[in-house]
């Protein structure tokens, strides 16, 4: 079976009078419905790594099959497209846009692919927050919840466009334990009760024991080392 | 409403301080230009109309733009000597066939014609003497080509039918001479002509030449003191549509041979000073406009930088760079649509203020209303000038908004 997401020799060198190197040689296959973690210590290049898996960085080497289709010939609009289609991202900070409702928040990726009709896209962000308790939140600022809340509504926005793959980048290194181990629980619930992909980076180690599987990266590479250090 | 549109809105709603100092420029930008652009050109369209009105559309005279081609020249095109200069031994000048060529300009439509007889006389008067240009016209005619009759202060153009040794003259000439209606003056052609008119009707056209130096006798007159029976040597030509003097002009010139020179053309010095002027004018206005320009890229750079994050967070999730461009751009139209909009009313209500102010220039007996021209391409100009300085000012930060990297911002975060 073809994996949903996969890596080949990736690398990613950043250009300057001296290069720095952020990952190499990355080769891993991820399949439909896995939880992946990568973990490794501060500037090993997991976050880097998470940002090529998920197009939103062009690798200097390598590529990178999405449905065992090579991405490394899209466009800056095709990836974006790909992006709205079929990824979904959440990050350490929730990163929602302050100006907007949580409602709005979530409505933004419904209405720029514009699949759906404005009721039903507003009936699928009501039911996605309802859905992770917000539903007495929806016409509330950011600023109005509270910070675990913030990162459930972004997790909501994220799986607006129902996309096959979620990368989440340190999603509860800004929560406190309990709104971390909620958020924690949604992920891992995306895996088993909906089929997604989920693709995370963190540090937390309870966070990857619940994890299918966990990749471990210094300077840049897979480390097995590392990896099976987790393991145990 | 579209997306990007939803977040334009949103982005200068949530800017209220920034985005009403924006509005405020150009505002005030469309409503100057408005009203100083009116006002020039109310001033520009007011001074042509009162040349239009005081000077023929297209005066036809007995002359020719190029000299015409020697007999010998066109008998012997290849001959080895040129003869110059070759003349009827009595010519009287004048246009030739001249009532058919009336009965030609005449048969176009949406004009009048007067057919007259001009030339430079002698007026003497109790030992003074003044030469003037005197004017031969058929009197009816003549009030279908021209206002004089309207400039009289006293008698009539008809007078000069009734009364064939009337003459009619200027207020300033008049005055110099001590002349009053009734009065009988000398008048000697260069033939060495003489004769003595009677005074029917004084003008005053506020023009101090044209009041010192014009005359008017009846056309019969002029030819005998003259000594040109049976001629004439211009046609006053009056049109429906002055603005079309140029080509009717060409037509008359081209079908009759004679020189026929448009008010555009008499005119031209005059016009291109007008260009200048108003070259200069929308200069100015339009700086104003730059100006406030300046004040949009301001707020919109402004807001580009602060949203630096949001816009790497829109890319991320799938928002294409043309998407982040149109939400700046859209801010740069909306800001010029509503400062055009005020700025039209503004500028509207100014335009009355100016309408409404009266002056009494030096030398004028009258009040004088300031002139302002209403037509609607004044608003279109100021609107559309707005908009393109106010989309202009958008360009450039919308487009490096478009080229913000997600994962440049994304790692600086993380």
């Amino acid at each position: 079976m073809t994996p949903v997401l996969a890596a080949e020799q990736l690398g990613r060198v950043l250009p300057g009078e001296v290069p720095v190197t952020l990952v190499q040689e990355v080769t891993l296959a991820v399949e439909r419905g896995e939880f992946v973690v990568i973990m490794g210590p501060s500037g090993s290049g997991k976050s880097s790594l998470l940002y090529l898996l998920g197009l939103l960085d062009t690798p200097t080497s390598g590529r990178i099959l999405l449905d065992g289709r090579d991405t490394s010939g899209f466009g800056e609009d095709e990836l974006a497209t790909t992006r709205l289609q079929k990824l979904g991202f959440v990050f350490q900070f929730h990163f929602l846009l302050a100006e907007f409702s949580v409602l709005d928040n979530v409505m933004l990726p419904l209405r720029r692919l514009g699949a759906l009709a404005e009721p039903a896209a507003q009936i699928r962000a009501r039911d996605l927050l309802e859905q992770f308790g917000l539903n007495e939140h929806l016409h509330k600022r950011p600023h109005q919840i509270s910070g675990g809340q913030r990162q459930r509504a972004a997790i909501a926005r994220a799986l607006a466009n129902d996309p096959p793959i979620i990368f989440a980048d340190e999603p509860t290194g800004n929560l406190d334990t309990r709104a971390g181990a909620n958020v924690r629980q949604i992920l891992h619930d995306l895996t088993r009760d909906f089929g997604k992909t989920v693709i995370a980076v963190t540090h937390d180690l309870t966070f990857a024991k619940a994890a299918d599987r966990r990749i471990g990266i210094v300077d840049g590479r897979i480390d097995p080392n590392w990896q099976a250090s987790l393991e145990r | 409403m579209s997306i990007q549109l939803g977040i334009a809105v949103t982005h200068l709603v949530n800017r209220k301080r920034p985005t009403l100092v924006s509005l405020i420029g150009i505002v005030l930008g469309v409503a100057f230009f408005l009203a100083v652009s009116s006002l020039m050109r109310g001033s520009e369209r007011d001074f042509i109309k009162r040349l239009i009105d005081n000077s023929p559309h297209i005066t036809v005279s007995d002359e020719y733009r190029n000299p015409q081609v020697q007999p010998a020249v066109l008998r012997w095109p290849e001959g080895a000597v040129e003869v110059r200069r070759v003349k009827p031994l009595h010519e009287v000048r004048g246009i030739r066939g001249h009532a058919q060529k009336l009965t030609f300009i005449e048969s176009l439509p949406g004009l009048r014609a007067a057919p007259t007889l001009v030339s430079a006389v002698v007026l003497t008067f109790a030992g003074r003497t003044q030469g003037v240009t005197i004017t031969g016209a058929i009197p009816a005619k003549m009030k279908q080509v021209s206002t004089i009759e309207e400039k009289l202060i006293e008698g009539s153009l008809d007078a000069l039918a009734a009364n064939s040794n009337g003459i009619i003259i200027g207020v300033g000439l008049a005055k110099k001479f001590g002349l009053s209606m009734g009065s009988v003056l000398n008048v000697a052609a260069t033939t060495g002509e003489g004769r003595a008119l009677k005074i029917v009707g004084i003008f005053r056209t506020g023009n101090a030449s044209y009041d010192e130096a014009q005359t008017f006798v009846s056309l019969k007159r002029a030819q005998s003191l003259l000594d040109r029976p049976n001629r004439v040597n211009r046609f006053i030509i009056q049109l429906d549509d002055p603005y079309s003097a140029r080509g009717v002009a060409a037509l008359i010139e081209a079908r009759t041979g004679y020189k026929s020179v448009s008010w555009l053309e008499a005119s031209e010095d005059l016009m291109s000073v007008l260009f200048v002027r108003n070259m200069i004018m929308y200069s100015v206005v339009s700086a104003i406009l730059v100006v406030a320009a300046f004040g949009i890229y301001n707020t919109i750079s402004t807001i580009v930088m602060e949203k630096t994050h949001d816009i790497a967070i829109l890319k991320s999730m799938g928002f294409h760079a043309r998407d982040i461009r149109w939400i700046f751009l859209a801010e740069g139209v909306l800001l010029g649509l509503i400062g055009s909009l005020l700025g039209l009313l503004l500028g509207t209500g100014l335009m009355r203020l100016l309408a409404g102010v009266e002056l009494k220039p030096p030398g004028a007996s009258e009040l004088v209303h300031l002139p302002i021209y209403w037509g609607y391409e004044q608003f279109l100009l100021a609107a559309g000038f707005a908009l393109v300085s106010a989309v202009g000012a958008a360009y450039l930060p919308a487009h490096k908004a478009g080229r913000v990297q997600p994962v440049t911002i994304l790692r600086g975060m993380g």
